[in-house]
């Protein structure tokens, strides 16, 4: 019987009067490999924000390793899209990755050890030869990596993934996604895509976030539309999991 | 140059306004480092201008009343109550964060006015607080500019580590278990206290182009943070000593000639890119 990693019982979530996320239930277990996927604006990265402890529910409980998630945060990796960086900020790639070990000590420089996780981290995504080239000028694919052995130096015991292949190109991507399935080995990894077709090919299991139909009950989304939203890429998620048309909520598997 | 270097010699307040602006790079090039790449010089603008409250409400006390506070201190206790503010406003209110940064801006100017409208003697002062009077600093000056030097250098040498990170990605910082809003404020008290040496210097008006052209340009030539904040302050030591050398040789105002030179060594460093680099 595997460890529970993730909780999440009857929890709601709303910005203002805005319901985004309503009466989610699901758990996950240790060493599974989740894809989160859903339309664009149906709530996956708040979902990912809740669990890491960045926002609060109104509604129901959320454990992660045991605790809340804000006292468990510093355990999981979290690798956010690449896009989002400053490209004229000076850090190296090595900085960059010793990141993941700053909130281990109170202050002060790095410890011997620190610099063997970041080092090891760099190994591990195969990126060691660039540690002092400029964060900036790596590729998208590279960026992606070096973020990833950020979250590994910090030797987390959760991975989240915040739309890997992003701003990548097709090579790149296929690189990242045999690097999280190497890592699946040892960690449990939970990867947030708008990409149901390619996600569904490596994730053991699809949770749906559906696009919040509450809000305006009698207006644009009915069940028709739903269709429309999901139609082409219900087709290739062919595996273990229910995408109703029941639910705003979260179909649970 | 001749009569610089022979005066320099001589004079008392000439090796004082060398010595501060000495002092005063080395947190510049530091400081102005984070306030280029967090892309905050606004908030130093308004905490800029914000010490002019605290520098006119304590010359009044000190010309009227007698109090023993120096326009110096004033600026100090304004821009760390500035910084706090902002930090306040940043973390734990849903204010507009530009509106009221204006407000803090244009609020701390007024009452400076207010208060030198209202302490006698001429108010002369008033100019050397907006443009800087870098040859005016005294002995006791310099004291609290090594000070603040000190705390600001201990500082960052303790928590280099953290404030990169807060700075390249708050949100990684967070969920690692940084305090994020404890480490911000950090940034805003040491940008306070930055800004009031800089006053010094090149005056409220001009604190903030001396706080991004050095950090700017070394940003141009180096890929880490803190080699871009070495540069800086070699940046800074070349325009602080380069401006008052010429200001004092060809009797020109000092902090103008400080930013005029910052502002050339700035885009010269932009146009030696263009040229051999790839930028």
């Amino acid at each position: 019987m595997k460890k529970s990693v993730i909780d999440v019982q009857n929890m709601s979530f709303s910005f203002g009067s805005l319901s985004v996320l309503e009466d989610v239930s699901f758990n996950i277990k240790e060493r599974e490999m989740i894809g989160v996927v859903g339309p664009n604006g149906g709530g996956k990265t708040t979902l990912l924000r809740l669990m890491l402890g960045l926002l609060k529910p109104d509604k129901g409980s959320i454990t992660v390793l045991g605790k809340s998630p804000e006292k468990s945060s510093h355990r999981i990796g979290y690798v956010p899209q690449q896009r989002l960086f400053d490209p004229l900020f000076p850090v190296s790639v090595l900085d960059v990755v010793m990141m993941g070990r700053v909130g281990k000590s109170w202050g002060g420089p790095f410890s011997k050890d620190d610099r063997e996780f970041a080092a090891q981290a760099l190994k591990d995504v195969d990126l060691y030869h660039k540690h002092q080239t400029a964060f900036a000028d790596l590729s998208g694919g590279q960026r992606q990596r070096t973020l990833i052995a950020r979250a590994l130096a910090s030797s987390a015991e959760l991975l989240f993934f915040d739309e890997p292949t992003a701003n990548v190109d097709s090579f790149a991507e296929q690189n990242i996604y045999n690097l999280l399935r190497k890592l699946n080995e040892k960690l449990t990894i939970i990867v947030v895509s708008h990409d149901v077709g390619f996600v569904s090919k490596y994730v053991g299991s699809v949770v749906c976030v559906n696009r919040m139909v509450h809000i305006h009950p009698t207006s644009e989304i009915d069940g028709k539309n739903i269709q429309e939203i999901y139609g082409t890429d219900l087709a290739m998620v062919r595996h273990d999991h229910r995408c109703s048309e029941k639910g705003h909520t979260w179909v649970n598997f | 140059m001749g009569q610089f270097l022979r005066d320099l010699q001589t004079y008392s307040f000439l090796q004082y306004a060398l010595i501060a602006g000495l002092l005063t790079s080395i947190s510049c090039g530091i400081i102005g480092s984070y306030v280029t790449v967090r892309r905050i010089t606004y908030i130093a603008g308004a905490i800029a201008h914000c010490t002019l409250g605290g520098m006119g409400a304590a010359r009044f006390l000190q010309k009227e009343y007698a109090f023993p506070v120096t326009p110096l201190q004033g600026a100090v206790a304004a821009a760390l109550l500035a910084a706090f503010l902002i930090a306040m406003v940043k973390h734990h209110s849903s204010q507009r964060e530009d509106t009221v940064l204006s407000a803090i801006w244009s609020i701390g100017m007024a009452v400076g006015i207010f208060f030198i409208s209202r302490t006698g003697g001429y108010n002369e002062d008033l100019m050397s607080y907006l443009f800087g009077d870098i040859l005016m600093v005294s002995q006791r000056d310099l004291l609290l500019i090594g000070i603040l030097d000190l705390i600001i250098v201990g500082v960052v040498l303790v928590f280099y580590n953290k404030l990169i990170s807060v700075c390249f990605d708050e949100e990684f910082a967070r969920i690692s278990g940084i305090r994020v809003e404890l480490f911000d404020l950090l940034l805003l008290l040491m940008i306070a206290l930055t800004v009031v040496l800089l006053v010094q210097v090149v005056g409220i008006v001009m604190v903030v182009a001396m706080l991004t052209l050095p950090a700017a340009g070394a940003g141009l030539l180096v890929t880490r943070l803190w080699h871009m904040m070495v540069t800086a302050i070699c940046l800074c030591l070349l325009c602080t000593t380069g401006g008052l050398a010429i200001s004092y040789q060809l009797d020109f105002p000092a902090g103008a000639t400080i930013i005029i030179m910052a502002g050339m060594v700035y885009f010269f460093i932009i146009a030696l890119k263009k040229k051999w680099g790839k930028a």
